[in-house]
C-alpha cells in the first residue's frame, strides 16, 4: 500500500472539453513543409504564439498520411493548447484539422495560401493569432485534481545508470500516481527488444498482450526487411556504448523499469488518444527522443518525464520535458539540461522511495508553471514520424 | 554502511555495473545485489569505468550473460572473473 505524503492538486488551465494543461499555448500549426514560412513569420509578429514548423504533409497517402493528421489534429487537441490557428497550402486538409480540432470547443481558426499568397495571409492570420494571444492571456491557472496530468515516459541517451536509477525511479512514481487516476504512457518499440516477451506479461489482458506481440513482431519483420546487416551502428547507440550499455537486450530491460510493476490496459497507434479511461497504455512509436514525445502529445499526454544517462538534451513545444539522471558525470558536465538529479542512489545515500518523491514533487511543481531545463533553453523538437515514402 | 563499488541487480547476474568513477586493476571492490540487499566482494582486473560492466564469474564463449536476472546477449571471447564485460567480448542475440 503506497502512502500518498504530497496533495492531490495542481493548478492547471481547465479546457473547455473537461481535460486540463498545464501549459497555455496559443500555436500556429502548419499543414505541410511549405506553410511552415507563413506560420513562422505569424509567430514572429504576434507575442504570445508559437509556430510548429516540420518538414512533411504534402503527397502522403494510406496509413503514412492517416498518421500525419492524427499527429497534427492531436498536438492541437492537447490541453496544454489554449487556441490554434492552421495554416495550409490547401483548404481541403486545413478544414480536414480544424474541425477535428473544433471538437474540444477550444478557438480555432484555418488559413489557406493558395490563390492568396504569403504576404496577405500573414497579415490576416496575424490578426486572428493576436486576438487568440490576448484572449489566452487572461486564462488563470486553477485547482486541478492530480488525476488530470497524463503523463508520458521515454528514455535517451540511456546508459547503465538508467537501468540502475534514473528508470526505476520513474517506475517508482508509475506505482504511486497510477492508483490516484493518472493517464501514463510508455513507448520506444524498438528498445523492448530483448525484453519483447517480459513486457508483453505485462498486458492486463490478453487482447493487451496480443496486441503488443503484435505490434512489436510487425516491428521487428521491418526491421528484418529494411536492415543491411542489424542494427549495432544504431542500436545501442554510440552514446549508450559509452555509457556501458553492451547489447540491446541490455538496453530494453533498463528501459523496461520505467513502468515499475504497473501493467498496461491497452496498445495505442501512433499518436492516438487512449480511450479506456485511467492507467497506463504502451504507444507504438519510434525510440528516437523527438519523434517519441511528439507523438506522446499528439495522444494528449500534457507532462513528459525523461530519463537520461549520458544528457539527452531534448525538449517539446508543448508538453513540458522533465529530465532526470543519475549519471554523477551527466549532473556535473550537463547541469543545465537536468531538472532532477538522482545519482544519489548509485552511492546509496538515496532510495527508489526517496527518488520517487523528488521526482513526484518536481512534477507537481512543473505542472503548476516552473519551467523545465528544456523550456527554458528553448528546447521545441516537434518531430513528424513518417511511416515510408511519399507518392 | 561500506562505500559500494558495484551494484548487481538480480541475485541470477553473473555481471555487476561500476558506480564510482573507475575501478583499477586489483582494487577490492564493494559489491551490493539490489534484489536482495546482500554484500559481496570481487577484485577487478582491468580498470573499469563508470556505468561498464565486470564479470562476477569465468565466462565462456558461448555463456549467455545475466542481468536483470535475464539473458542480455552472449559471451563471444571468453572473460575472466574480475574483467571488463562490453562490446568486445559480448554480443547480442538479436539481429
Amino acid at each position: 500500500m503506497v502512502i500518498w505524503k504530497f496533495q492531490r492538486v495542481f493548478l492547471g488551465y481547465k479546457r473547455e472539453n473537461g481535460r486540463a494543461g498545464t501549459r497555455n499555448h496559443v500555436i500556429i500549426l502548419p499543414v505541410d513543409d511549405i506553410s511552415n514560412a507563413c506560420a513562422e513569420a505569424v509567430a514572429n509578429n504576434i507575442k504570445g504564439t508559437i509556430a510548429l514548423p516540420h518538414s512533411y504533409g504534402r503527397l502522403q497517402f494510406g496509413a503514412d498520411l492517416e498518421l500525419h493528421f492524427r499527429t497534427m489534429i492531436g498536438t492541437g487537441k492537447n490541453p496544454n493548447v489554449a487556441a490554434v490557428i492552421v495554416v495550409g497550402i490547401e483548404p481541403k486538409w486545413t478544414k480536414r484539422i480544424v474541425d477535428a480540432i473544433a471538437t474540444t470547443g477550444k478557438p480555432v481558426e484555418g488559413f489557406s495560401i493558395e490563390g492568396v499568397g504569403d504576404i496577405d495571409t500573414i497579415a490576416k492570420v496575424s490578426k486572428k493569432a493576436q486576438e487568440f494571444s490576448m484572449w489566452a492571456s487572461e486564462k488563470q491557472r486553477e485547482e486541478c485534481p492530480i488525476s488530470d496530468l497524463w503523463i508520458s515516459v521515454k528514455c535517451g541517451e540511456s546508459d547503465t545508470t538508467s537501468g540502475l536509477a534514473s528508470n526505476p525511479t520513474v517506475g517508482n512514481l508509475m506505482d504511486k500516481l497510477e492508483p490516484l487516476g493518472v493517464h501514463l504512457c510508455f513507448g520506444e518499440t524498438s528498445e523492448l527488444t530483448g525484453a519483447e516477451n517480459v513486457c508483453a506479461k505485462r498486458g492486463k489482458t490478453p487482447e493487451a498482450q496480443e496486441k503488443f506481440i503484435k505490434t512489436w513482431n510487425s516491428y521487428n519483420d521491418f526491421i528484418l526487411k529494411e536492415a543491411t546487416d542489424d542494427l549495432s551502428e544504431s542500436q545501442p547507440t554510440a552514446g549508450n556504448i559509452a555509457g556501458g550499455l553492451t547489447t540491446i537486450e541490455e538496453k530494453a530491460f533498463g528501459n523496461f523499469q520505467k513502468i515499475g510493476s504497473r501493467q498496461f490496459i491497452d496498445v495505442l497507434e501512433p499518436a492516438e488518444e487512449p480511450t479506456k479511461g485511467k492507467g497506463l497504455y504502451f504507444m507504438d512509436t519510434s525510440s528516437a527522443a523527438a519523434e517519441c514525445v511528439t507523438l506522446q502529445a499528439a495522444g494528449g499526454f500534457n507532462i513528459h518525464l525523461f530519463p537520461t544517462g549520458q544528457g539527452n538534451i531534448i525538449g517539446n513545444p508543448i508538453e513540458p520535458v522533465i529530465k532526470l539522471t543519475a549519471n554523477p558525470l551527466t549532473c556535473k558536465t550537463m547541469s543545465e539540461h537536468i531538472d532532477v538529479d538522482v545519482s544519489k542512489i548509485l552511492s546509496r545515500q538515496m532510495n527508489l522511495d526517496q527518488a520517487g518523491d523528488e521526482l513526484i514533487k518536481a512534477t507537481i511543481r512543473v505542472a503548476n508553471g516552473r519551467l523545465t531545463c528544456a523550456e527554458s533553453l528553448g528546447h521545441k523538437e516537434f518531430v513528424m514520424t513518417k511511416l515510408y515514402r511519399s507518392a | 554502511m561500506t562505500n559500494t563499488d558495484i551494484i548487481i541487480h538480480d541475485e541470477k547476474d553473473n555481471v555487476g555495473v561500476i558506480v564510482i568513477d573507475k575501478v583499477i586493476p586489483e582494487q577490492n571492490c564493494e559489491c551490493w545485489i539490489m534484489e536482495n540487499d546482500k554484500s559481496a566482494k570481487i577484485q577487478a582486473k582491468n580498470e573499469i569505468p563508470l556505468g561498464h560492466k565486470i564479470a562476477m564469474s569465468d565466462l565462456n564463449e558461448g555463456d549467455t550473460i545475466i542481468k536483470y536476472g535475464h539473458d542480455i546477449g552472449k559471451v563471444v571471447k571468453s572473460i575472466k572473473k574480475g574483467e571488463h564485460v562490453h562490446v568486445h567480448n559480448v554480443k547480442t542475440k538479436k539481429w
